[in-house]
């Protein structure tokens, strides 16, 4: 009985929404619409009109827009001066060009690693197929800070991997590892390994053996088969596991800031000084703002290449 | 302090969850402090006393505190921000001026001291001295005596600025503050320039010296030399005058034989003083004015000072400090050495941009 009120309950309420015009259709799409507009679209908006400020010694500490002249007339002072800023100091190129080589070092350093794993784990029969699967997810349950400090164990002067290979004779003195680039890249590559390796995972399990099959039916060895069967088609698995890589890579501060050293130039960091250190909310945002466009720019570029083998 | 260790407060936390069963209808008074700048005990007894429970908090670094007071309703009562950035902030219109009918203990603090932070607020409107302390060179005593000879004076800056000594110290580790408003003062001075300078050129000036000797520095950070002093794993740090004596204390605690010291260079060094302010928006102004009030009792003064090793600006409180930290020259330093020591300047948004573009350029060596 409970069942059939159920439904009229549904029905009614789906009669309202008909009344006001809003389909079913619009509310399914209305939610991630809300999250993208809350979350998003309004912080966006909000670092844009900070952007164009100026900086001043007050609470919050940066200019109207707009002001009232003598005779109340508005007045914008908005400028894109701070922009210009941007491009006139060649620290600012030099720190965006440094974190996009670190980030995409890193994400092809995470596909040549990850892609074999996850094809291992996608080969795999079931019960050996789950433990592994979890093998990559488990260290996300421990702080991702604890096992950044971990590395620093490992790369320090007095750490394992230096007393490891001067027990062994290796070497004399030890290296040069945490406080480095190198230490950086490994931290990002480790981080974010797991985000590359699942969404290849998921596809990969998806490939259909019959593709295979039949290329080796037709004399494809098994490397010709790989590159001419197996790679074009985890394409969406590359490029959504590079993405997801990348696009924190590139902005990433707490790894730089543990295992960098103070010649790692990447952009968070000149963020978080612009922002704390001068003060300055103004041109803060103006590179936060550049930041973000330079981390669409490549996704929309993957998701036309994406959109273009779908309609093919 | 311009940017202090991140080493959090679990006995004070664990203190405080306690406390927050005893809580009465008085209220609360919510402090926002550095990390391990104050003793459990204090609090304990404020509660005690007044029945006003305390929701304490820490931060690591001005910048933190800033941008928190800068973007307004903070929620905090008590802050404790260092006096040149408090100077700025109160230009901002951040702080309420203080009540002093409800700040008896005023009297307590030390007439000469007081007028030293009123460079920062004039007529002390604002705020109390909490702690102050100096910006010097922690050292490890025998490897340093290794490397220089015995007779070497530590208490110079050419220590880490000189090249040809900061070379021969270059492979046991050195250490810099990531501070700017801490290393261009202190560079200024072993250059013979005013240490408050806020000229362009003395900047290049100062810019060009630490990139000289820059290549002999292990690594910029305000509070891993703490532990790394203590552990022998660096030799040298330019540090905060009571953090490096917590190293000295946890090295002598470790006891394997690592000795650490504090050094003011004799070329002058930064005095500088960490201020008791309540925010124009403080949800309790009234048990923030309590709270201030209590912290300058000299009993309680004495007792954080005993804890934390920095000195305080309380007259009265100074026959209650321990006598080896009250003698200890480099804890309190002597009048002689007084003499050498500067304040810090606060700078405009000009200058701060600067600075911290030259300090970025030191850094990371481009």
């Amino acid at each position: 009985m409970s069942a059939v009120t159920e439904s009229a309950a549904w029905r009614g309420s789906a009669r309202v929404l008909g009344w006001l015009g809003i389909s079913g259709r619009t509310l399914v799409i209305a939610v991630p619409m809300l999250w993208f507009l809350v979350f998003f679209l309004v912080p966006f908006f909000v670092l844009g009109r900070i952007s164009l400020a100026e900086v001043i010694i007050a609470r919050p500490p940066y200019t109207p827009l707009f002001e009232r002249g003598p005779e109340g007339e508005l007045e914008i002072i908005a400028g894109l001066q701070n922009y210009r800023f941007l491009f006139e100091d060649a620290l600012y190129r030099n720190a965006y060009f440094s974190s996009i080589r670190i980030a995409v070092i890193s994400t092809v350093f995470a596909l040549l690693i990850g892609y074999p794993i996850a094809y291992y784990i996608a080969r795999s029969p079931e019960p050996r197929r789950s433990i592994l699967l979890l093998m990559v997810i488990l260290p996300f349950w421990t702080s991702f800070l604890l096992r950044v400090y971990a590395w620093m164990g490992f790369l320090r002067r007095e750490g394992v991997i230096n007393n490891m290979l001067m027990s062994m004779g290796v070497i004399d003195t030890p290296l040069v590892m945490l406080q480095t680039d190198f230490a950086v890249l490994i931290g990002i590559v480790y981080t974010y390994l797991p985000f590359m390796i699942l969404p290849l995972y998921a596809n990969l399990t998806k490939l259909d053996d019959a593709h295979l099959e039949a290329a080796a039916d037709l004399g494809a060895s098994p490397m010709v088969t790989f590159f001419t069967v197996t790679l074009p088609l985890s394409m969406p698995g590359i490029i959504a596991g590079s993405m997801l890589v990348f696009i924190p890579a590139i902005g990433e501060y707490v790894i730089p800031a543990l295992l960098g050293g103070p010649d790692t130039l990447m952009i968070g960091r000149v963020l978080w000084d612009e922002f704390f250190s001068s003060r300055d909310w103004p041109v803060a945002s103006a590179v936060a703002i550049v930041m973000l466009v330079l981390v669409v720019a490549p996704i929309m570029w993957l998701q036309s290449i994406q959109n273009r083998r779908e309609l093919d | 302090m311009q940017g202090r260790k991140a080493i959090p407060l679990t006995s004070a936390a664990l203190a405080l969850t306690a406390l927050a069963g005893t809580a009465t209808a008085q209220g609360v008074v919510n402090v926002f402090n550095w990390s391990d700048y104050i003793t459990d005990e204090v609090l304990e007894q404020f509660t005690e006393k007044t029945g006003i429970r305390v929701v304490y908090d820490v931060y690591d670094s001005n910048d933190t505190l800033e941008a928190r007071l800068l973007a307004g309703s903070s929620g905090f009562d008590v802050v404790v921000p260092t006096a040149t950035f408090m100077q700025r902030q109160i230009a901002a219109g951040v702080y309420m001026p203080l009540n002093r009918d409800l700040l008896p203990n005023l009297v307590n603090m030390d007439e000469a001291l007081m007028a030293a932070a009123a460079t920062h607020d004039p007529g002390n409107e604002h705020a109390v001295i909490y702690m102050w302390g100096t910006t010097g060179i922690g050292y490890n005593i025998d490897m340093v005596a290794e490397r220089l000879g015995e007779d070497f004076d530590v208490d110079t800056w050419a220590m880490v600025f000189d090249p040809e000594v900061a070379g021969k110290l270059a492979d046991c580790g050195i250490s810099w503050l990531d501070s700017p408003t801490d290393m261009f003062p202190a560079a200024m001075a072993w250059l013979g320039l005013d240490p408050q300078s806020t000229a362009a050129e003395d900047f290049e000036a100062a810019a060009d010296l630490l990139l000289s000797v820059r290549d002999t520095v292990r690594y910029f950070h305000s509070s891993q030399y703490i532990s790394d002093l203590a552990n022998g794993e660096i030799c040298v740090a330019v540090g905060w005058s009571g953090d490096v004596l917590q190293a000295a204390e946890r090295a002598e605690e470790a006891g394997r034989g690592v000795n650490v010291w504090y050094a003011i260079p004799a070329e002058g060094a930064m005095q500088w003083f960490d201020m008791l302010a309540i925010p124009e928006d403080a949800p309790n102004p009234e048990n923030a004015h309590a709270f201030i009030n209590f912290i300058m009792e000299p009993e309680v003064s004495a007792a954080i000072t005993n804890y934390v090793w920095f000195p305080n600006a309380n007259r009265a409180s100074w026959e209650f400090v321990d006598e080896e930290i009250f003698n200890d020259p480099a804890i309190f330093p002597t009048a002689e050495v007084a003499e050498t020591l500067f304040t810090g300047v606060t700078y405009d948004s000009r200058t701060d941009r600067l600075v911290t573009r030259l300090w970025t350029r030191v850094r990371t060596g481009q």
